[in-house]
């Protein structure tokens, strides 16, 4: 990623909104094409991706099953 | 009770505590079924079930243990880990060797660095990243302009990340900074 070069700056700057699915598809295709031709934007855009696949999935917890059991019985007392 | 892994996930990031997160998830599940003719048909049954979690835990749950640091963080640079984790080597066929440091932390690891976020921005990473809501779901959700949710949701996972940062280095998964 050459720093100077204002199409890097430009997808750093947009990271976001493209992984978000967030840009218009105008810009998307810009952004999508920056990266096939520029290898280290492309390789750091792959570790947010995967960053946020990481973080999702190691944030999942197991509901305790008494909660279940706890909200079905409230819900049945309504 | 197809939401309830979700909920209780988010429930347990926003309280920080499972006490606490069981009677938010009970409450959302009692307030929703009062208020279901409130819920319009053919809309996002999740996100409606998510703004009740979300004005449950800001009304009842937030004031027990409000601290003063909720406002604001540190900004910190795009890129903040990757950019950190330049010059690995080893990379095996089709990931690199940045992206296999990421597989090493764990689950409490990843859960605390989350936690450690002021609660605004934890909400919205939780919301964009976790659960993957849109980011007009997410002004939905919390009632705020789209703008907000974008500044909040981009610094918090840049702060997150800063903290992942920081357990790699005590781990000895990424190099201490040169000089």
């Amino acid at each position: 990623m050459a720093e100077d070069k204002g199409d890097c700056v430009e997808a750093v700057h947009l990271l976001y909104h493209y992984l978000d699915g967030e840009l218009t598809t105008e810009r998307r295709v810009l952004i999508s094409q920056h990266l096939d031709d520029c290898p280290p934007c492309g390789q750091a855009f792959d570790f947010e991706a995967e960053l946020r696949v990481v973080i999702a999935q190691k944030c999942r917890e197991e509901v305790p099953p008494e909660l279940v059991e706890r909200v079905r019985k409230a819900l049945e007392q309504e | 009770m197809e939401f309830m892994p979700s909920l209780y996930t988010a429930a347990l990031r926003m309280t920080r505590n499972p006490a606490d997160a069981e009677d938010l998830v009970q409450e959302t599940y009692l307030k929703a079924y009062r208020g279901f003719g409130g819920f319009e048909q053919g809309t996002n049954l999740k996100a409606w079930l998510y703004r009740i979690l979300t004005n449950t835990f800001i009304n009842s749950y937030r004031s027990k243990k409000r601290r003063p640091e909720e406002s604001d963080i540190e900004d910190v640079e795009d890129l903040y880990l990757y950019r950190r984790l330049g010059g690995l080597e080893g990379a095996t066929a089709g990931q690199s060797a940045e992206e296999q440091v990421l597989e090493h932390f764990t689950e409490s690891e990843i859960k605390e660095a989350l936690d450690s976020l002021p609660e605004q921005f934890r909400i919205a990473v939780l919301l964009g990243d976790v659960e993957g809501f849109s980011y007009k779901e997410i002004a939905e959700i919390l009632d705020i302009p789209i703008g907000t949710v974008m500044s909040r949701l981009h610094r918090g996972r840049r702060a997150l990340q800063k903290r992942l940062y920081e357990f790699g280095r005590q781990r000895g998964l990424v190099a201490e900074p040169q000089g």
